[in-house]
């Protein structure tokens, strides 16, 4: 399925899903990583140990979620734009995204946020409540996305809606 | 005429790794390169490379060119811009060049050919149209010139090159009407592919383009299915308005200087076509030349890097400068087997296997 559409499939998901207690304390990374290429960047981005060291640059990262707090370096390092960090805890009834995003302009923060998920498709709206720009021309800049919970695991991209007029995908 | 000790014809990822190598173990070393500025195709190549550490994963590429040819020149490595090799002459040991609009000859002791890849073509009705690009080109003009390649692209190929044009395609402003692909899965990583489809890009799978129509110049590109052979489905034809239609359908090494050389040739279709016969560090049939990168069998630009440097130490040890040669080599050896043992790698080990094992 991923090697003919490029989405991955809802057992891949799973896979990389944490385990719903964690979820349920705080921000945590989903490396939604699912095919054996040589890369490690997710490794040395990880200052918490939550990344396990690589046998084989090949293999799937392993992550210990126990060990990540959300803090989304590896969001920032990655070359694939495959990691992304899920809040459910961000606020009653809200929930928290930390998205990859190699677009400009950049959103602003309390800008509204026209919301796609991996397929493409306009799944909702969120609001911009932070944005990290990370290492100068090599870090990819994370969007900090307040979502309603019940998109939290889809939303994988976020479209700044000019002077709120939805603009068209891009 | 010009004597040095090692030349290396391109500064790309391989021929800078060969020059920084060579350098490192004390050889003067000489860069040729027909761009105005190094770096070969890393120049634009504006998204951040896979790979470890080592390769400088998690660096841009247009960022590697510039390290790389920064320490280039602190380790007092000379480099000829503008210079375009026209051809070696092993049995005067001449390396003809043309700089700056003089012909110049170079006599080098060792010499790298890093000439790397170039683009193939596909044919269709209409392929000669303004507006039918190579996705070299289309990156050129977006990524070091600035210039904006049309309104609206069909993509042809979804190996890496065809995912990551599109992306920045998109990224500069441009739509992406849809990726399409002749063989029946996308040929690139998936996180390639992943980060299209949340753009709302379709890829096409299993599909190609009929023709290509406009006059004076494109502006519809007709696609249709393609079975298992590879031929078209007669029926399931779409148009798709466009004004650009990219072509990224796969490489060829460049290997004009090594054919001219009088190298041990080899068809392997696994390294993109003909590439010479070498060992494992690069060095050819023809005594004193060494391939490296793209050009010896079409790869990523971290292992152009590793075969660069393996041929940079070749060349040095060659002349002497051997000090620390083992342990260096061992180190990109390791690197390398590293990068290509995954699955992505299948292709290229299969590759280098028949080329060794003489059945290509």
């Amino acid at each position: 399925m991923l090697e003919k559409s490029g989405v991955p499939s809802g057992e891949q998901l799973e896979l990389c899903m944490p385990r719903p207690e964690r979820r349920r304390r705080g921000a945590v990374a989903v490396f939604e990583c699912f095919e054996e290429i040589p890369c490690d960047p997710c490794y040395d981005a990880c200052k918490f140990g939550a990344v396990f060291p690589f046998a084989d640059i090949n293999h799937l990262p392993r992550v210990d979620h126990d060990r990540c707090n959300g803090c989304a370096a590896c969001v920032s390092h990655c070359p694939g734009l495959a990691i992304f960090v899920v809040d459910e805890s961000w606020a009653p009834g809200r929930a928290l995204l930390k998205l990859p995003y190699e677009f400009v302009p950049l959103p602003e923060v309390g800008q509204l946020l026209a919301c796609y998920d991996r397929e493409g498709r306009l799944v909702g709206e969120g609001i911009t409540v932070r944005v990290v720009r990370g290492r100068p021309r090599l870090g990819t800049p994370v969007v900090w996305v307040e979502v309603h919970p019940e998109l939290a695991w889809q939303v994988r991209h976020v479209q700044p809606v000019m002077g709120g007029a939805s603009r068209e995908r891009p | 005429m010009r004597r040095v000790e090692v030349a290396v014809v391109g500064a790309g990822p391989a021929g800078l790794g060969a020059a920084l190598a060579a350098a490192s173990q004390g050889a003067g070393v000489l860069v040729i390169d027909n761009a105005c500025r190094p770096g070969g195709q890393l120049v634009k190549q504006t998204h951040k490379f896979f790979g470890s550490r080592r390769q400088r994963a998690g660096t841009r590429g247009i960022e590697i060119a510039d390290l790389l040819a920064r320490e280039a020149m602190e380790r007092g490595v000379e480099m000829w811009l503008d210079a375009t090799a026209l051809g070696y002459y092993p049995a005067d040991g001449v390396l003809t060049v043309e700089h700056l609009g003089r012909f110049r000859k170079v006599v080098p002791r060792a010499l790298v050919i890093a000439t790397g890849a170039s683009e193939r073509m596909l044919a269709f009705p209409g392929n000669d149209l303004p507006g039918v690009y190579g996705a070299g080109a289309v990156q050129t003009l977006m990524n070091v010139h600035g210039v904006k390649p049309g309104q609206r692209v069909l993509m042809v190929g979804a190996g890496n090159i065809g995912l990551i044009v599109s992306y920045q395609l998109i990224q500069a402003g441009v739509e992406v009407a849809a990726v399409v692909e002749a063989a029946p899965r996308i040929g690139g990583y998936a996180v390639h592919a992943s980060k299209l489809r949340r753009l709302g890009v379709p890829i096409l799978v299993s599909h190609s383009v009929k023709a290509a129509h406009g006059s004076p110049v494109l502006d519809t590109v007709t696609t249709w299915q393609v079975d298992h052979r590879w031929e078209g489905i007669p029926g399931s034809e779409r148009d798709y308005a466009c004004d650009v239609l990219c072509l990224s359908v796969g490489l060829s090494p460049l290997t004009d200087l090594m054919w001219q050389a009088g190298c041990d040739m080899r068809y392997i279709p696994e390294l993109g076509g003909y590439v010479p016969t070498r060992d494992r560090e690069g060095r050819t049939s023809v005594p004193g030349l060494w391939v490296a990168g793209d050009a010896g069998g079409v790869e990523e630009a971290s292992s152009a890097m590793a075969t660069g440097r393996l041929a940079g130490l070749g060349a040095a040890r060659f002349l002497g400068y051997d000090a620390g040669y083992e342990e260096a080599a061992r180190e990109v050896l390791d690197d390398l087997a590293a990068l290509r043992a995954g699955p992505t790698g299948a292709k290229i080990r299969k590759g280098l296997e028949r080329l060794q094992g003489g059945t290509g």
